[in-house]
């Protein structure tokens, strides 16, 4: 471990918006990522369970 | 054999009928390169470098202008699925098919260069590369585009789909065409990129026709 | 009843049988993308030294390498489900392409994104077309081109054959087109300009690379099982084991 202080990490030698961005960058990405998977199957679901109740008295197709 | 000379001559009596259509790529590929100097200045030194590229990126985008052309108009009549369900030969067909429409679309392109170079002030022995280049090229641009036109057939988004589609598969014709000319005019020998241009065409001879006739029958079915 | 050992797995290519089997992969993988991120990180901002040429600036390395590589494996992964796909004319192989897709493309939209952070403190500006750059953005629209005519396709079977003769033609491509691209990277700067490393890495800068290489390859398969889930449900909507997991869950 070569950092000093938490500071001098944060700043990364003067690098820290590309560094920081970078990972932020990332980070942000692989977040909105599964929140957005998680979005759409919401979605489904929900016309999936609006249609069934719809359907109710219909003879399910195979 | 039979397959693609029949196929080759109906289609370019068919286009003959309508020399309109065939001659707008033309047109646009001429509009195109005439539009580089007006966004860049006339400056003769500067219009010499950029020339090769300038006129191989028209070229490109006068192909994919014309790929529609390969299979809607008998995708549209019905004549298309009656071509597939003969008993000719698939694949001989479609190559019938892209042989007519590198012989309206890309080989005028070859024969324009010289003039639209000139414009451009370059030398005779770079226009000549250029023009080998082209030769050479253009045909793997109709290959390439045969698939990605049987895939988008009937599809909307169209020719901007199309476009999406093509570039990237074009970027090698793009950086060895235009770099063999480019070669010429800095005095070199375009001797590699002419070879790798003459490989791309046999391996587009032999992959893109069966190819383009597996996105026809997945389109077709 | 004794199945074999092939048939047991062949089982799973029912989209109703891998259902489950997904939704549990799928949490699998996430822990073990968090746990490589964690060591990944800690080793490449902890334990790997300072860069002589460019300070703490490399660092950015240990999240760009990794998504320029995953892109590319991702994009091999699509082109090969796709041709299985097609060629064993099965569904859920197909749907399992369209699911690895928009990640692939978010790795090759990082490895620009990162790798323009990287070259503008060390080569003044923010873009640079060196090969690799250059090749990860035509790889960029290979994947919106793959997602977009399958978008454009109504007909999922369709949309599915076509996006895998697409994607095969593409992946056959992409070796022909890097290598054109370095050519024409050579030919027009002479001396390359690249954002690759010095061979002489240190051991633990590798350690860190191949940490975050792997979580991103698992981050992805997790989204990919997620993603296919999705399709799953949305494809097969009108069967009833679909309607008893979706009346199930309310």
């Amino acid at each position: 471990m070569q950092w000093n202080s938490a500071r001098e990490f944060f700043l990364m030698g003067g690098y820290a918006f590309y560094v920081w961005g970078s990972v932020g960058a990332c980070a942000l990405a692989m977040l909105a990522e599964p929140w957005l998977i998680r979005r759409q199957r919401q979605a489904i679901e929900r016309a999936l369970r609006a249609s069934l109740d719809a359907s109710a008295d219909e003879v399910p197709r195979p | 054999m039979n397959a693609l000379l029949v196929t080759l001559r109906r289609d370019l009596r068919l286009a003959a009928r309508r020399p309109a259509e065939v001659a707008t790529s033309l047109v646009f590929f001429i509009v195109v390169v005439s539009l580089f100097p007006l966004g860049i200045g006339p400056e003769v030194t500067l219009l010499q470098r950029i020339a090769p590229g300038v006129i191989w990126v028209a070229a490109l985008l006068a192909t994919l202008l014309g790929l529609p052309r390969l299979f809607a108009a008998d995708h549209a009549d019905g004549t298309l699925e009656q071509q597939l369900l003969s008993p000719q030969p698939q694949v001989p067909l479609v190559a019938g098919k892209v042989l007519a429409h590198w012989l309206l679309c890309g080989l005028p392109l070859v024969l324009l260069a010289p003039l639209l170079g000139l414009q451009f002030n370059l030398d005779g022995n770079v226009l000549a590369v250029l023009m080998l280049a082209l030769l050479l090229g253009t045909p793997v641009l109709s290959l390439v585009g045969a698939v990605g036109a049987a895939l988008t057939l009937g599809v909307r988004g169209g020719g901007a789909l199309v476009a999406l589609l093509m570039l990237p598969l074009y970027v090698p014709t793009l950086v060895f065409g235009a770099g063999a000319a480019e070669a010429a005019a800095a005095g070199l020998a375009a001797g590699p990129q002419l070879s790798l241009l003459g490989a791309l065409l046999i391996v587009a001879l032999l992959f893109m026709p069966w190819a383009a006739t597996a996105a026809l029958r997945i389109a077709l079915e | 009843m004794d199945m074999n050992p092939s048939a047991r797995w062949l089982r799973f290519a029912s989209p109703a049988a891998f259902y489950p089997l997904a939704g549990r992969l799928q949490r699998v993988f996430a822990c073990a993308a968090a746990l490589l991120a964690l060591a990944g990180l800690w080793v490449g901002f902890f334990v790997a030294p300072t860069d002589a040429q460019q300070g703490e600036g490399y660092r950015i390395i240990f999240v760009h390498v990794p998504a320029s590589w995953m892109s590319m494996v991702v994009y091999c992964a699509m082109a090969f489900w796709a041709g299985v796909g097609l060629v064993f004319n099965t569904r859920l192989s197909a749907m399992m392409a369209t699911a690895l897709a928009p990640t692939g493309a978010l790795f090759a939209l990082l490895s620009l994104v990162t790798g323009s952070l990287w070259g503008k403190p060390m080569w003044g500006t923010w873009w640079v077309w060196d090969a690799r750059l250059t090749s990860e953005l035509i790889l960029f629209f290979l994947y919106l081109g793959f997602i977009a005519l399958q978008a454009a396709i109504d007909d999922p079977r369709r949309a599915d054959k076509a996006g895998a003769v697409l994607a095969l033609v593409g992946v056959v491509n992409v070796p022909i087109i890097y290598f054109s691209v370095k050519w024409w990277n050579t030919l027009h700067q002479g001396a390359s300009v690249s954002l690759t490393r010095s061979p002489s890495m240190a051991a633990t800068m590798l350690a860190g690379m191949l940490l975050m290489a792997l979580a991103f390859w698992a981050y992805a398969v997790a989204m990919a099982l997620a993603r296919v889930r999705n399709i799953i449900l949305e494809r097969e909507r009108h069967t009833e084991w679909v309607r008893d997991a979706v009346e199930q869950r309310s």
